[in-house]
Formats: C-alpha cells, sequence, structure tokens
C-alpha cells in the first residue's frame, strides 16, 4: 500500500508535466533534432544533398575566421543595442510607474502599440526618416544646414538604431513591472532618513529595479544578436550579422547543411550566454520581474 | 533643561485635494518626551497629518513647527524625523546592519560610531545577534523592532509611527505596545502614534487625540477622553455606550435628575449638569460597563435601579456583554461574569449611579 502512494507520489509531477513535455518535444526538441542531423549532411556540387555524416560544414564554421568575425560584429551589435534600450527605456518605464496620472493604462497600451505595425514596416519607416530624400534631409535642407543630402542609412549605426526601436518596448514593459512592485514606503523611508531625492533612487529604486533591468537586457540581447531583418534593411553590405548567414545559406543558396551548422553556432553562444547570465545573476532574479 | 517646549506644534493647518478638505484648522501640539496618538477611523484624516508632519504630504494652509522652526517648505530628508510604516518598509536589498546605519550614513558619521550606535539600537529593541541577516530572513514582530531602530537611531525631533502594530497578530501586538512604550520612555522622543485601535491608544498615550472628518474631536489624556466624552462621536468611538436624549428635570443641584424622552428618569451630577452649561435638552451617555446588573433592586440616594429583561448574551470569558431590554429601549451591558451570567430572558435590574451619567448638548439628530 504504502509503496503504491509512493510510487503514485513520485509518478504524479510527471503525469502534471505531460502536456507542456509534449508540446516542447514536439515543437522545439524534435526539430532541433533535425537540424542536428541535417549539419551533417553535405551539399554536394550538384545542389543534392547527401545523406551521411560529414563533419565538412562544421570544418568550414568553425575554422573560417569570417564566421567569427561576424559572429563578435553581432554579439558587439547586440550589446551596443542592450546597453542604449536600458539606458533609453529606464525613463519612460520610471515615468509610467511612478504617473499620478489615471490613464496608466493607456500609457501601457501606447507601448504595445507599435506591436500592431508589421516589424518590417516598422524598420522600413526608418528610410522614410533618414533615406537622401527622407524627412530629415528634407528638414535640414529646408533650414539651409546642409547643401546636399547626407547618406545617413545603410551603416552599422542605423542598424542599432532599427534594433533599438524594435527591442526599446521589451525593455521598458521588464523595467515597468520590477518598478511598479517596489513599495513606494522604501523611497519615503529612504527620504525620512535624510537622502534627497536623487540619493533615494540610487540606494532603493535603482537596485531594486535591477531584477527587471536584467531580464529586459537578456532579452534585448538575445532577440538582437538572433535578427536578420533590420540589418537586411539598414544595413549596408558589410553590417551583416550572424543570422544574416543563415539566411544566405538556407533562402538564397539552399544550402541546408550549412545553415544548420550555422545555426547551431548561433544557438549555442546565446544559450551558453542565458546560462551564465541566470548562474550569475539568479533564475528567480529574473523570474521576479515576470511575477 | 529650561522650560518645557513642544517638539511640534501644528497653527491653523488646512489640508485640501481639490475640493475636499482632508484636514480642517488643525491645533495642535506635541509636547517634548510625550506620546500622543490621533485615533480615529479611516479617513478621518489621522495619517494625512502624520505625513503632513513627515514632510510626505505638502500643507495647503497654516503653519507647521517643529521644535520651534517653521518647517513648513522643509523638505522631508531635512527634517530629522524618524519614520515608522505599518508595512516595515525595510530595504530588501540591504542588511539589517546596514538598514540601521541608512540615516547615520546620511549624517556623516564616522564608520566606528555608526558600528557602536547600530549596536545599541538593536540591543535596545532586543535583537543583538541579527545584524548580518536580511529583512526577509525575520519574522514580522522582529523586522517592526528593526523599523523601530532604525527610525530611533538617528535621535529624531519626533518619531513618527504610522499604525505601525496593525500589521501583527494579537498577542505580538501586545508585546510590542509595551516594548514600544518601553523604548520611548526610555529615550525621552517625542512620538505621535497614528492608529484606529482604541485600546492601544488608550494604553500607550500621554495625550489622546481623537480625530473625525478631518477634524480633533477631542483632545485629552485617556482617562479624561473616555470618562467625560465631549461629542457622541467620541463616546461611541471609545468603547461601548448607550446615548439617550432627555432633558435636565432639576435645578442642578448635587444630584439632579434627568427624565430620559420614553419616560424614565435618571440621575446625573452637578458637574455633568455644568458640563452642558444648564441646558435643558442634552443626550445622556452612560458606558455599557458602567451598568451594573443584579437581580434585586439596589437603588439609593444616588443610584437609580431599571427593572429590564435580558434580551441576549456575549458570552466573553471573564466578561459577558448583554443587550438588555428596560424602559423600553434596548441597552448594551458589561459586566464582570460573578459566578455565570445572566441567562437570556432573566429578570433583572439595571442599576446606574449619577456619577456615571455623562451629558451631552443636545441636538436635533
Amino acid at each position: 500500500m504504502a509503496a503504491d502512494i509512493a510510487s503514485a507520489q513520485k509518478r504524479a509531477p510527471w503525469i502534471l508535466l505531460s502536456p507542456s513535455l509534449t508540446t516542447i518535444g514536439l515543437l522545439l526538441v524534435i526539430p532541433m533534432m533535425f537540424i542536428v542531423v541535417y549539419s551533417f549532411w553535405l551539399r554536394t556540387a550538384t545542389g543534392a544533398d547527401q545523406v551521411g555524416f560529414y563533419v565538412d560544414n562544421w570544418q568550414e564554421v568553425l575554422s573560417d575566421v569570417f564566421y567569427r568575425d561576424i559572429l563578435f560584429q553581432t554579439l558587439k551589435i547586440a550589446l551596443y543595442t542592450t546597453v542604449i534600450c536600458a539606458f533609453v527605456g529606464y525613463i519612460p518605464a520610471y515615468f509610467v510607474a511612478n504617473t499620478k496620472m489615471r490613464s496608466k493604462t493607456l500609457l501601457l497600451l501606447m507601448l504595445m502599440l507599435p506591436f500592431w505595425i508589421s516589424y518590417i514596416i516598422r524598420t522600413m519607416s526608418w528610410i522614410n526618416i533618414l533615406g537622401t530624400s527622407g524627412a530629415l534631409n528634407g528638414l535640414l535642407l529646408w533650414a539651409g544646414i546642409i547643401d546636399s543630402p547626407l547618406n545617413m542609412l545603410y551603416n552599422q549605426t542605423t542598424v542599432v538604431l532599427g534594433l533599438v526601436h524594435y527591442l526599446l518596448p521589451f525593455m521598458i514593459l521588464n523595467v515597468y513591472v520590477s518598478l511598479e512592485g517596489i513599495d513606494k514606503n522604501l523611497t519615503e523611508a529612504a527620504e525620512s532618513l535624510g537622502c534627497n531625492g536623487f540619493q533615494a533612487f540610487r540606494e532603493v529604486t535603482l537596485p531594486l529595479s535591477f531584477p527587471g533591468l536584467a531580464a529586459g537586457s537578456l532579452l534585448c540581447f538575445v532577440l538582437a544578436a538572433g535578427t536578420y531583418i533590420t540589418p537586411l534593411i539598414l544595413g549596408g553590405p558589410r553590417d551583416a550579422m550572424f543570422a544574416n548567414l543563415v539566411y544566405e545559406a538556407i533562402i538564397t543558396q539552399l544550402n541546408w547543411p550549412l545553415g544548420s551548422a550555422l545555426s547551431l553556432v548561433l544557438l549555442a553562444f546565446l544559450g551558453g550566454l542565458v546560462v551564465i547570465y541566470t548562474r550569475y545573476l539568479g533564475v528567480d532574479q529574473i523570474a521576479k520581474s515576470f511575477r | 533643561m529650561g522650560e518645557r517646549q513642544n517638539a511640534v506644534e501644528m497653527r491653523n493647518v488646512v489640508k485640501r485635494y481639490g475640493d475636499f478638505i482632508a484636514v480642517k484648522r488643525m491645533d495642535l501640539t506635541v509636547p517634548d518626551n510625550s506620546f500622543v496618538t490621533f485615533l480615529g477611523p479611516s479617513g478621518c484624516g489621522k495619517t494625512t497629518t502624520l505625513r503632513m508632519i513627515a514632510g510626505l504630504t505638502d500643507i495647503t494652509e497654516g503653519d507647521l513647527v517643529i521644535r520651534d522652526k517653521r518647517v513648513n517648505e522643509l523638505p522631508i530628508h531635512k527634517r530629522n524625523l524618524g519614520l515608522v510604516f505599518q508595512n516595515y518598509a525595510l530595504f530588501p536589498h540591504k542588511t539589517i546592519f546596514d538598514n540601521i546605519a541608512f540615516g547615520l550614513k546620511y549624517r556623516r558619521v564616522s564608520k566606528a560610531d555608526i558600528a557602536q550606535k547600530v549596536k545599541n539600537a538593536l540591543d535596545l529593541v532586543q535583537l543583538p545577534n541579527v545584524g548580518d541577516r536580511y529583512p526577509n530572513q525575520l519574522s514580522g514582530g522582529q523586522q517592526q523592532r528593526i523599523a523601530l531602530a532604525r527610525a530611533i537611531v538617528i535621535q529624531p525631533d519626533v518619531l513618527l509611527l504610522d499604525e505601525p502594530l496593525s500589521a501583527l497578530d494579537a498577542n505580538l501586538r501586545e508585546e510590542m505596545r509595551v516594548e514600544l512604550k518601553r523604548i520611548q520612555r526610555e529615550l525621552g522622543v517625542a512620538t505621535v502614534f497614528v492608529t484606529h485601535d482604541q485600546s492601544e491608544a488608550l494604553a500607550m498615550s500621554d495625550k489622546l487625540v481623537v480625530m473625525n472628518n478631518g477634524a480633533i474631536e477631542q483632545e485629552g489624556a485617556p482617562e479624561d477622553v473616555y470618562n467625560n466624552p465631549v461629542s457622541a462621536f467620541v463616546a461611541d468611538f471609545l468603547g461601548h455606550s448607550n446615548i439617550i436624549a432627555g432633558a435636565l428635570a432639576g435645578d442642578g443641584g448635587e444630584v439632579t435628575p434627568v427624565e430620559l424622552h420614553g419616560g424614565q428618569t435618571l440621575l446625573t451630577t452637578a458637574h455633568q449638569v455644568s458640563r452642558v452649561n444648564n441646558q435643558q435638552q442634552v443626550r445622556v451617555v452612560i458606558r455599557a460597563e458602567k451598568i451594573a446588573l443584579s437581580d434585586q433592586d439596589n437603588s439609593n440616594a444616588d443610584t437609580v435601579a431599571i427593572p429590564g429583561k435580558v434580551k441576549t448574551v456575549d458570552y466573553l470569558g471573564q466578561m459577558a456583554r448583554y443587550f438588555v431590554t428596560a424602559a423600553g429601549r434596548d441597552w448594551q451591558v458589561i459586566n464582570p461574569i460573578d459566578h455565570r451570567p445572566f441567562g437570556e430572558g432573566a429578570d433583572i435590574f439595571m442599576h446606574i449611579a449619577a456619577r456615571n451619567c455623562v451629558l451631552l448638548p443636545g441636538h436635533a439628530d
């Protein structure tokens, strides 16, 4: 009897977990296995895939410095984007969390509004703003500040700009949630003990909003590092990011084996980053801001 | 030392939110070393008043003076006040030591002095060994002690306590009540305490301020306020009272009869008659515990006995609360239980002594 109950108790968590495990298995693990298998196939000169176990793709990807440089460039762009999002996003998050306006929900809704427009359209809108015949050049020409249109588009800066534009709401929402969870009495207590407003912010609000900042940063970094649309639309020929290589390999060259190996490299890097991140900041710290 | 001064003075202080008046023309002093309690129902303006003293809420009109200095425009961080919140408000990311040291750090106290003062404060609240822990590792009662230690370690001019005990469970609350009073006495710091709990207010205060609708209803020593309420609100809010309209039926002699509307006559004292300036129409306040029940008529020269019948009984342990029907109305009576309480439907006599009939001016309401 007792053994029956004990074994039933052991089984219970697995039974309860089974729907989500099945979903993850079917939609994530199995497709990923396919990618792993693909990466060991070989694309022949005729354009057909040779089934088997070849390490050629991996050899190419891991030894060619071209891929390494693009990977570093990708991580650099993602880092810039994340840092800018953190600084720029904190301010509106702080404002929404502390506003006495009744329309707090409306403000949050406005943050979500950009998601209703396709990410590609939003990215392309920068062409109309920064292009040679775009709004900004038009304004500068009209004001007489410049004589001929400036080339502002298609460089690393515009890629970062486009990514910040895309990812800012993620940062704002994460920081907002953690700011919203901070007891207002804490800042009042700090002020009663002798802090001015800025000191109270530095001593109390900033450290307590750190989990949100950390979660938002991770999200921004991973999304930025995995993007290929922004560099495709706003970047120059030299501003390709790692996901562009995957896109090139699979969509343009139809080289699935190489594309699979490349995407696994990116996955390993970003996955490793997440592991290190949660290891040093604690998973619960990040989970907190989603509560 | 010199003369006894006031730690806080409020002169004609008004707080308005748009058209809503949260605090109406408040005149109040908090004497040095004293424990002053604001007592009232929620929304009576007691917390707003505390927040104005703290500098967390602007004052619309009037003057706020702390230690002979007008501080209306002085921001909170320059006021040198100790503030304790209902939910403790300890900094969760700092150790207990750093929590308590916080105010000292901003007062540029040296590291060695900080260590000494924090240690003394922890000793004072009887938690000497928790300095390295974080707030969430302490119980609610311990956290409240730390919040108190953090507020007093800076030697504030005034200690402000915003319902500090209401988050604690009943036993702990009584323990902390004694503790808080001990610490306040030991330090001699002027203290303003906000509560809606009348037993806390009565037990702890040197001066009790009963508030209602943004105004002071009555202030004074707890005993005075309890025994001589100046309004029906105070009589009702503190303890259980029977409030009955009536008319004076005598000339204000040592023992004066009062005729209640509905026929019954009670007795009251000359002191009470003078309190209502010999007005004819009065309200009589009789505290529930000041009516003595007995199964026989023990009336005498200054005690009236009214025959009645017990309607319901609340058994409270050493006491019982009775609802009695007598003289055509319901009365609340709280009596110690002698052997066993009177049962429902028992025929009894209510005895009301003249000194227990408190008079209030009569109103139309």
